[in-house]
């Protein structure tokens, strides 16, 4: 169902790049240039050291707002990867930029944002990869840009920005025993498509996105990318302020949309009843329900539970619970990736490394792993892949024949568990 | 930048995502040259060594979806592709192409117009793409002036460039 709203106030996005750029308001389409509170660059950004050069700058405009997390290829298995590092690392030294989460203090960059509070309600954020818009879950403007922009980031401390219209998603129901947010998120995705929100500003609201925690809320603004957004946020509440209270890296500007703000066009959802969902080959909105897909028979060769979009303790915790008591089909290579080095530890300390790897799971270092075709966990071209991760596009675990379906940790476990795709209520 | 654009056409589908034109697994390349031997192995596999410079990119809609990676367009760039011209495209990808200085235009409906390596003229200023064969031809809104100043300077790196030098001017010239 849609419907449009007109009124005189101002959505979120449009509230937070007023803030930016010092304006009293904006509206949809205004071009604004916008202060940035925080850069963060992963291995694309050693792209981004020779157009800085080039453009004649010599200082960053303020260290203390970069962040560097190296998160594709960690610890470097190739040699062009090694050279991404050393060109990172020499210039973090050069430039004096001290926050830089190397080997050992790794994760993929869009968690180390999270965990560590680098993003806060009301900031402009910019980062050198697409799902930067993750951090739309503090109440900020997150969006990727490329290197070269991100060197003129640096070289000036603003960008420029066409302000966004707005999509409004609201959702209403309650989500049932083993059906997730990224349940809602695939659901959404069938409904808006890959290209419904170009260009746009996607706010999360309703009574059940009150009630999500910081890591659903994560995974659902994470996959406004996948909507084609600039941004995906959900307006700072409560759960925000407790989440960010001891890590907050800078002052919280909690900015709310106004009561009569103009959307462009207000989705409206009811989860209630709601199945477990699944994104088929090859998009992330060639969504089904997943009960539908699973009496196809689909074989399963490789079970990866990871990426920035599903692999943090709540979900590892999530999968766990599932496995708990089985085994891993014998056919089926389970990969299971933590998102950062503390998620990895919290997994020792619970348990849940012995676990996943008693029941037969290979447990990784963190980092982005199998997601993106890469690095490792590359699968052959007749494969089929159950991924908790997001793009399913073809080519994106390697050969562009390799099928990868999208779904929760607990389906992944389930599909790893079954040695085809299932649903997870049956493992509950 | 040119206010005509004139170039033989190569055609794409829709949802040509950042992938398809370069694939994960080159994405610790940085060589431009190198990445140009790669550029579309998915989504276009003749393309690199067919493709001619100045050579125009006529897909449908949102072309580079996807990923960040600004190896998408710099591949482009470093084969020569004159102008990218689809019914729409993705974001970043968007901002990137223009970052590097490639006219990129959004034409909505611009790729029934075309087959295979028609004969294709822009004209900048009046927003105009027109299949020279057949004569058809599709506007588009001109550019935001701010954009056409970014693709006049050569694209990000020269604008900032100016802009830097101009706040600190070099030793023995006189301030204004
Ligand atoms: S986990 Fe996947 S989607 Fe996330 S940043 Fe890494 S490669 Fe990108």
């Amino acid at each position: 169902m849609s419907a449009t709203a007109r009124g005189h106030g101002m959505t979120l996005a449009e509230k937070i790049l007023a803030r930016a750029s010092a304006t009293e308001s904006v509206v949809p389409g205004q071009i604004v240039e916008g202060t940035v509170d925080l850069a963060m660059m992963h291995e694309q950004g050693a792209q981004t050291v020779q157009p800085f050069h080039e453009m004649g700058a010599t200082r960053v405009w303020d260290p203390d707002r970069v962040v560097i997390a190296i998160d594709h290829w960690v610890p470097a298995s190739t040699e062009g990867a090694a050279v991404l590092h050393r060109i990172l690392r020499k210039f973090a030294d050069e430039v004096h930029l001290p926050h830089f989460y190397d080997v050992g203090n790794h994760g993929i960059c869009h968690q180390i944002l999270a965990e560590n509070g680098w993003v806060v309600p009301g900031d402009l954020a910019v980062g050198t990869d697409s799902h930067t818009n993750m951090l739309g879950a503090m109440g900020a403007v997150a969006a990727g840009i490329g290197p070269t922009e991100m060197a003129a980031v640096l070289a000036l401390g603003r960008l420029w920005l066409k302000v966004p219209p707005t999509l409004r998603i609201e959702v209403r129901g309650t989500l049932g025993p083993g059906v997730t947010a990224k349940d809602l998120v695939l659901r959404t995705l069938g409904e808006v498509k890959t290209t419904g929100a170009t260009y746009k500003a996607v706010e999360w609201t309703g009574p059940t996105i009150a009630k999500l925690g910081m890591p659903e809320r994560l995974t659902i603004c994470n996959m406004t990318t996948e909507m084609g957004a600039k941004c995906g946020m959900v307006a700072p509440d409560g759960t925000t302020m407790e989440y960010l209270a001891r890590t907050a890296k800078h002052a919280m500007h909690p900015l709310q949309p106004d009561a009569d703000a103009s959307y462009e066009r207000i989705l409206r959802l009811d989860v209630d009843g709601m199945p477990p969902m699944v994104a088929c080959p090859y998009s992330p909105d060639n969504v089904r329900p997943l009960p539908e897909v699973a009496r196809e028979h689909i074989r399963v060769d490789q079970a990866f539970l990871g990426s920035c979009t599903n692999a943090r303790i709540e979900d590892l915790r999530e999968g766990a619970a599932i496995l708990k008591g089985h085994k891993v089909h014998p056919r089926v290579r389970f990969i299971v990736s933590p998102a950062s080095t503390a998620i990895y530890r919290q997994c020792l300390s619970e348990g849940l490394v012995d676990l996943y790897t008693e029941a037969g799971a290979v447990f990784t270092n963190s980092s982005c792993s199998a997601c993106f075709g890469g690095n490792m966990g590359i699968i052959a071209p007749d494969e089929v892949c159950a991924s908790s991760s997001n793009r399913n596009f073809p080519g994106r675990m390697g050969p562009k024949e390799g099928r990868i379906y999208l779904m929760s940790p607990a389906a992944t476990v389930a599909a790893a568990i079954r040695g085809e795709l299932a649903d997870p209520r049956e493992y509950a | 930048m040119r206010e005509i654009i004139e170039g033989r056409v190569w055609t794409l589908g829709r949802d040509v995502d950042t992938d398809q034109i370069i694939s994960g697994k080159y994405l610790t390349i940085i060589d431009p040259n190198v990445l140009k031997t790669k550029v579309l192995e998915i989504g276009l596999p003749e393309f690199a060594s067919q493709s001619r410079p100045g050579d125009i990119l006529v897909a449908d809609a949102n072309f580079g979806s996807g990923s960040s990676r600004e190896h998408a367009p710099q591949a482009l760039r470093a084969a020569g592709v004159g102008a990218i011209v689809a019914d729409s495209f993705a974001r970043i990808f968007y901002r990137n192409s223009i970052n590097l200085g490639i006219p990129t235009i959004e034409a909505p409906g611009v790729r029934a117009l075309f087959e295979r390596f028609d004969p294709a003229r822009i004209d900048m200023r009046a927003g105009s793409v027109t299949n020279v064969r057949t004569g058809r031809s599709i506007s588009f809104p001109p550019l935001p002036p701010h954009l056409i100043d970014l693709l006049e300077a050569g694209g990000l790196v020269e604008k900032v460039r100016r802009e830097l030098a101009a706040r600190h001017p070099p030793a023995g010239t006189m301030p204004r």
